[in-house]
């Protein structure tokens, strides 16, 4: 038992520094596993000394609840395929978020109107935030999860109705601050911001998840430091505000890749404008040119360099190992392969490198697009796998088209474009691509995975 | 616990803002994922704050409480992990044998 608040403060210290460490090690692929060690190190060195303080009961409960936990923790984590990672990421992001405002509730239980007026701030924060981030993220679960549709659901007034609920909660949470002392008051702000939770994460698409994930992320990270303040505790204030600074940065890095601001992301429901303008535009006379594998394969066979550019399609359609199979077969003919990966390629920030590191592409030749932009033009071949509006020209050309001003692949400067895909369906935007109807492109009907196994035993035969 | 004056508390979260935004900075973009799931580790330290609710709760409603946000809290911390290490994994650098 520890009963010396030095001690316990600076074995907190400790576990401080492991897990700015651990963040340190992430700045390269190289050490980056160790620093997730280190963070587990101070992760168990921070629960330990808890477990020790003196005074600690209920070790029944304390034990079954953390197997229970642990044991759902250890199962999802292990059997997850890659490709579905975004959703069990929001899935722990959530639960995280849960607990923060359920230990604000408890803390709130037990003082009865003792509170100094930080703290009750701070579990008002704490069960605001929490409660969003754990409503938000299990939406955002059963969305990626295809749950639920991933097409954003909108309906007239709502965000009338949104602004409504959070100025309920945030009403509550004054009248809390101002010293009203009820529970009720508290758990009815808790069921207000579950319910925002749930309807701001419901109109937001597919493809703007990234930047939702990421400020989810942030969310949870804040309201664990706030948690920090009710209790008391250096160690949540620091550890939390790490995950709301890392947050805060992707959600901000994740919406300047996409050209547009949060508020445009969060309040604007993305596609639903354009939907009526869908379908290949055919009226100037161009059209849009079916290949064969044969002769893809012959194509890729006499190029020098291939630019392999993937976007969610091959995630949705697991081709990520037959993908480096291609790319293997390719570079033994001496040809030059590597891979271009958009910002927001995928369901959440860097969701491509992570599908691609599992089929065994080495990192090295996974390229970021400013990296990779200048070698489009000594490009040959440019290999477009199931992405659709990071590669649409319009982006740089029409200031009329709602991606106008998104940073793309520009894929259309190489020599010639092939681009596989399931049918001409627009992407996850619900705009005209032009680039299927340049010269240069011609694309190859199908489903990834079959296009790509076709291509290496077309590819072997030349 | 002692009490620690909230100067002293918003100074450390200030410095820690800092810090965070300084490090992170730093991690490329194809870790993007990775530094997700292991904020996401992160910030299942509040699994801390879960302990010291259920460990001194007294009464019915707490030990509820404190009980569901351990599952939740553990849930985080172990899931976190392993999903971060399972990942981080994966990323290998081209073997000095090719070519």
């Amino acid at each position: 038992m520890i009963s010396d608040p030095n001690v316990v403060g600076l074995l907190y210290l400790v576990s401080i520094v492991c897990f700015i460490l651990a963040l340190k090690f992430l700045s390269s692929p190289k050490h980056a596993r160790r620093g997730n060690w280190v963070g587990g190190v101070g992760m168990v060195i921070a629960i330990a000394t808890t477990l020790a303080l003196d005074g600690i009961s209920n070790w029944l409960l304390i034990v079954v609840g953390g197997l229970i936990g642990s044991v759902i923790g250890i199962v999802g984590a292990r059997t997850v395929k890659m490709t579905a990672m975004p959703q069990m990421v929001a899935l722990f992001n959530g639960v995280g978020g849960g607990a923060a405002a359920l230990v604000a509730l408890a803390e709130f239980h037990v003082s009865s109107g003792d509170l100094a007026g930080e703290e009750i701030v701070s579990v008002v924060l704490s069960a605001l935030i929490g409660s969003i981030s754990f409503a938000g993220s299990m939406i955002a679960f059963a969305k990626l999860q295809e749950w639920l549709s991933g097409r954003p659901i909108v309906f007239t007034g709502q965000n009338i109705l949104n602004v409504a609920i959070l100025g309920g909660a945030a009403a509550l949470g004054i009248a809390l601050i101002a010293g009203v002392d009820q529970q009720w008051v508290l758990i009815t702000l808790i069921v207000l911001a579950l319910i925002f939770g749930v309807m701001f994460v419901l109109p937001i698409g597919g493809a703007d998840m990234p930047v939702v994930i990421a400020l989810l992320n942030a969310f949870t990270g804040l309201a664990a430091s706030a948690t920090g303040f009710v209790l008391n505790s250096l160690l949540l204030i620091v550890a939390g505000m790490l995950v709301g600074a890392s947050g805060t940065l992707l959600t901000l890095l994740m919406a300047k890749a996409m050209n547009r601001s949060i508020a445009n992301v969060l309040f604007g429901a993305f596609g639903q404008v354009q939907a009526g303008s869908g379908g290949p535009r055919v009226d100037d006379g161009r059209t849009v040119r079916a290949t064969s594998p044969e002769d893809v394969a012959v194509q890729l066979s006499f190029a020098r360099k291939v630019v392999v550019v993937p976007g969610y399609g091959l995630a949705v359609a697991q081709a990520q190992h037959d993908v480096r199979q291609l790319a293997e077969l390719l570079e033994e003919k001496g040809i030059d392969v590597v891979y271009a990966i958009h910002p927001v390629a995928g369901r959440m920030p860097g969701h491509m490198n992570v599908l691609l590191a599992e089929a065994n592409v080495p990192y090295d030749q996974l390229k970021e697009m400013d990296e990779v932009n200048p070698e489009f033009p000594q490009t040959d071949v440019a290999l477009v796998i199931g992405a659709n509006d990071v590669v649409n020209p319009a982006a740089r050309s029409d200031p009329a088209s709602p991606i106008y001003g998104m940073p793309i692949l520009d894929v259309d400067k190489a020599a010639s474009v092939i681009v596989m895909k399931r049918s001409m369906a627009p992407g996850f935007a619900g705009i005209d691509n032009e680039l299927f109807l340049e010269p240069q492109t011609t694309m190859l009907f199908g489903n990834a995975k079959d296009s790509i196994v076709k291509l290496i035993a077309a590819v072997k035969a030349t | 616990m002692t009490e620690i004056s909230l100067v002293v508390e918003l100074t450390v979260l200030v410095l820690a803002i800092f810090l965070g935004f300084e490090v992170i900075s730093k991690v490329p973009t194809m870790l993007h994922t990775p530094l997700m799931s292991g904020t996401n580790f992160i910030h299942g330290i509040v699994i801390v704050g879960a302990i010291m609710v259920l460990g001194f709760a007294d009464d019915g409603f707490t030990k509820a409480i404190g009980f569901v946000a351990m599952v939740l809290a553990s849930a985080n911390v172990v899931g976190g992990w392993f999903v971060t290490d399972r990942m981080l994994e994966m990323f290998k650098r081209r073997p000095e044998d090719r070519k």
